[in-house]
């Protein structure tokens, strides 16, 4: 896992409230075997016409976008179904981090397990960075902060164990597997 | 010392705890029922074989195949290939040698027990009170409704259950919904669940588990409360909880995976003790008056855009994604959607797709026609459920009605096993999720109970069932 400090970022608006995992990446792309290009199936329905052809008035079809790594999304993103592939098309494309006022826990679960940043923002901030569209933002990990363009440093919530991950490249399994004698213990209860 | 009284959830929970939760660290918590399909594993087992792991537990996987299963015979994996595309049908091959490598056994194609994995857990009877039970999608919160702690997780999280048979959890918090008074004729368990997500919202749950309680329980069968747990991740709940009772009992005993002789009598005992102390209390509670429902239908392209099927569409001038929800659907603020003609009718799903679904479908198409040029699906929810109905003879009704029947799996829900609505086509369906293509690109849905479903597939347009109970 590699390990996430600092970074900024260009932010590209979707408003939209609920956005569900059906939209980030449809059911038929589920039938994939890996991870490998999945970028291309993110927000397929909306990116593409019924022929394939990039949907002009799309947002992140349009030249403000292209280097966007943060999706600034309107309350409760992510909601529905439990396919990780919604994370992963997101991270593929080029997103490294996801802000909104709230987040579906079951994506904000797997987008913390891929890299991907969930930062939860109050909705001022949030509505200020509606009104900024393609603003660059400092993601600092470390002090859980973002930094908006006019110097402004907002605080986020970030669970302590998976900001403790991200920080250093842990492998969440890795750190179950070493807990073997106590989950043998608890078995042998049984 | 006085023991500080607890919460269902608290005891399960209680139970389950392999390492304890602290401010640095969540909970190693204990899984013991892990479910899984051939859509959000694939990559779980490339990880297992990259790391050189085993599954550290395969008699707790209950594995089967539905979701991107066709619903059309299939007798071998040759059969496949003529009905599947490509990417589907590597998965279904997959699914099958994964399961062989890793010595689980699976409910595949030729099995009488195979179905929609969160119909049968509860049929088979390994679905059991205080059990923690786990799989790659969402509606595994179906299982709360025997009182055990059912949720959806990642593909990353089935690696870490195969791998250890535990998860990283954090405890979330609960929600008590208070259900109270009587259900109407023609009103369903479906309406109940449909009321709830409408009133706290698609976010409502969101961190919570809620256990739904009131004097409405006792009168609910096991399938209602199915129905009720399994879209409570539709108000973003965590999980569903109902506390098991005599009804769960009598439906668990004799199951084939229940427990047998005195292993019945032991588990009775620990099962009656999964029950919310008096003094406990929750983090939010909710009251839904269940006497004064009719018939729910949505109206946007979320679950909790929800209505009375009597009601006009309303209006929430200013919201753009309200606005959006309306166009995607083609629907009007103020205008009503009874009698509006539909193209589609769509019974199934791990909501509703069970024996007492599929009767209630069936007593209102008994002996009527569906309406001309109204495709009409009807999904049974495992083999066993298929069997049981034609054994009464509900096949038969269907087929007589025009309507197409199949074999089970979650078909038209998801799109992406063939079945789907057909883009800009306008669909009735019990299934759970209304979003915009859910059912197949272009896709547009209207949720609501198989009862509902049935009056509409007779006039092809959307249709109060009331008018047909006896």
């Amino acid at each position: 896992m590699e390990k996430i400090k600092t970074f900024s970022a260009n932010t590209v608006n979707l408003p939209n409230e609920d956005i569900d995992t059906d939209q980030i990446i449809p059911a038929r792309f589920l039938t994939r075997q890996t991870t490998d290009g999945i970028g291309e199936c993110l927000f397929a329905d909306w990116r593409f016409d019924k022929s394939g052809k990039p949907n002009e008035d799309f947002i992140l079809n349009q030249p403000e976008s292209t280097d966007a790594g943060i999706l600034v999304a309107g309350h409760n993103f992510g909601c529905g179904s439990s396919r990780e592939h919604a994370a992963w098309s997101l991270v593929d494309y080029g997103f490294r981090a996801v802000v909104s006022t709230s987040f579906a826990d079951i994506f904000q679960n797997n987008a913390l397990k891929n890299g991907l940043l969930t930062i939860v923002v109050d909705s001022d901030t949030h509505k200020w960075l509606m009104e900024h569209p393609a603003t660059e933002l400092i993601v600092d990990l470390e002090n859980t902060e973002i930094i908006l363009e006019n110097s402004k440093a907002i605080s986020f919530p970030i669970d302590s164990f998976a900001r403790y991950c991200l920080l250093h490249g842990v492998d969440q399994l890795g750190y179950i597997l070493k807990h073997d004698p106590e989950i043998t213990a608890y078995e042998n209860q049984q | 010392m006085q023991i500080s009284p607890k919460t269902l959830f608290d005891k399960i929970w209680e139970r389950h705890v392999v390492v304890p939760e602290t401010e640095e660290a969540p909970a190693v918590l204990y899984i013991d029922l892990h479910l899984i399909h051939e859509v959000t594993t694939p990559q779980a087992f490339t990880l297992l074989r990259e790391k050189d792991l085993r599954v550290r537990a395969p008699e707790k996987v209950l594995a089967t195949m539905d979701h991107s299963t066709p619903t059309v015979p299939i007798g071998s994996l040759k059969d496949l290939e003529i009905v599947s595309e490509q990417g589907p049908a590597q998965q279904i091959r997959d699914m099958i040698q994964n399961c062989k490598d890793f010595d689980i056994e699976l409910y595949g194609f030729e099995s009488k027990r195979r179905g929609i994995v969160h119909v049968i857990g509860p049929e088979l009877g390994i679905t059991q009170p205080g059990k923690t039970i786990v799989c790659g999608d969402s509606h595994t919160s179906t299982h709360g409704a025997f009182g055990a702690f059912a949720f959806g997780i990642g593909t990353t999280e089935v690696a870490h259950v195969l791998a250890t048979q535990c998860l990283l959890q954090r405890k979330p918090s609960t929600l008590a919904v208070n259900l109270n008074g009587n259900l109407n004729k023609g009103v369903s368990a479906k309406d109940i669940i449909l009321k709830i997500i409408g009133h706290i919202g698609v976010d409502g749950g969101t961190g919570h588990v809620i256990e739904y309680r009131g004097n409405t329980v006792a009168n609910l069968t096991m399938e209602q409360r199915m129905t009720i747990c399994n879209m409570s991740i539709e108000a973003g709940a965590r999980a569903g909880l109902f506390a098991p009772d005599n009804t769960t009992f009598d439906y668990l005993h004799g199951r084939p995976m229940s427990p047998k002789g005195e292993d019945w009598n032991c588990a009775l005992e620990t099962w009656k003790e999964l029950q919310t102390d008096a003094a406990a209390s929750f983090d939010k509670e909710v009251d839904i008056d269940v006497s004064a429902l009719t018939p729910m239908i949505t109206y946007g392209t979320n679950p909790g855009m929800v209505m009375p099927i009597e009601s006009t569409i309303p209006d929430h001038k200013g919201n753009q994604s309200f606005k959006k929800a309306l166009e995607y659907m083609q629907f009007e603020p103020g205008k009503p959607l009874l009698n509006h003609p539909i193209d589609v009718v769509f019974i199934g799903s791990c909501t509703n797709s069970r024996l007492s679904d599929l009767r209630d479908a069936a007593k209102i198409l008994k002996g009527r026609k569906v309406a001309k040029d109204l495709r009409v699906l009807i999904v049974p929810g495992s083999q066993s459920v298929k069997s049981e109905a034609e054994a009464e003879g509900l096949d038969r009704i269907f087929i007589e009605s025009g309507a197409e029947w199949r074999e089970s799996g979650c078909s038209m829900c998801l799109g992406m096993n063939g079945d789907i609505v057909g883009s800009g086509k306008l669909a009735v369906s019990t299934s759970n999720r209304n979003f915009e293509g859910r059912q197949g690109s272009g896709s547009r849905t209207i949720l609501a109970s198989p009862k509902t479903a049935a009056a509409s597939a007779i006039n092809g347009s959307v249709q109060d069932p009331r008018q047909f109970e006896i």
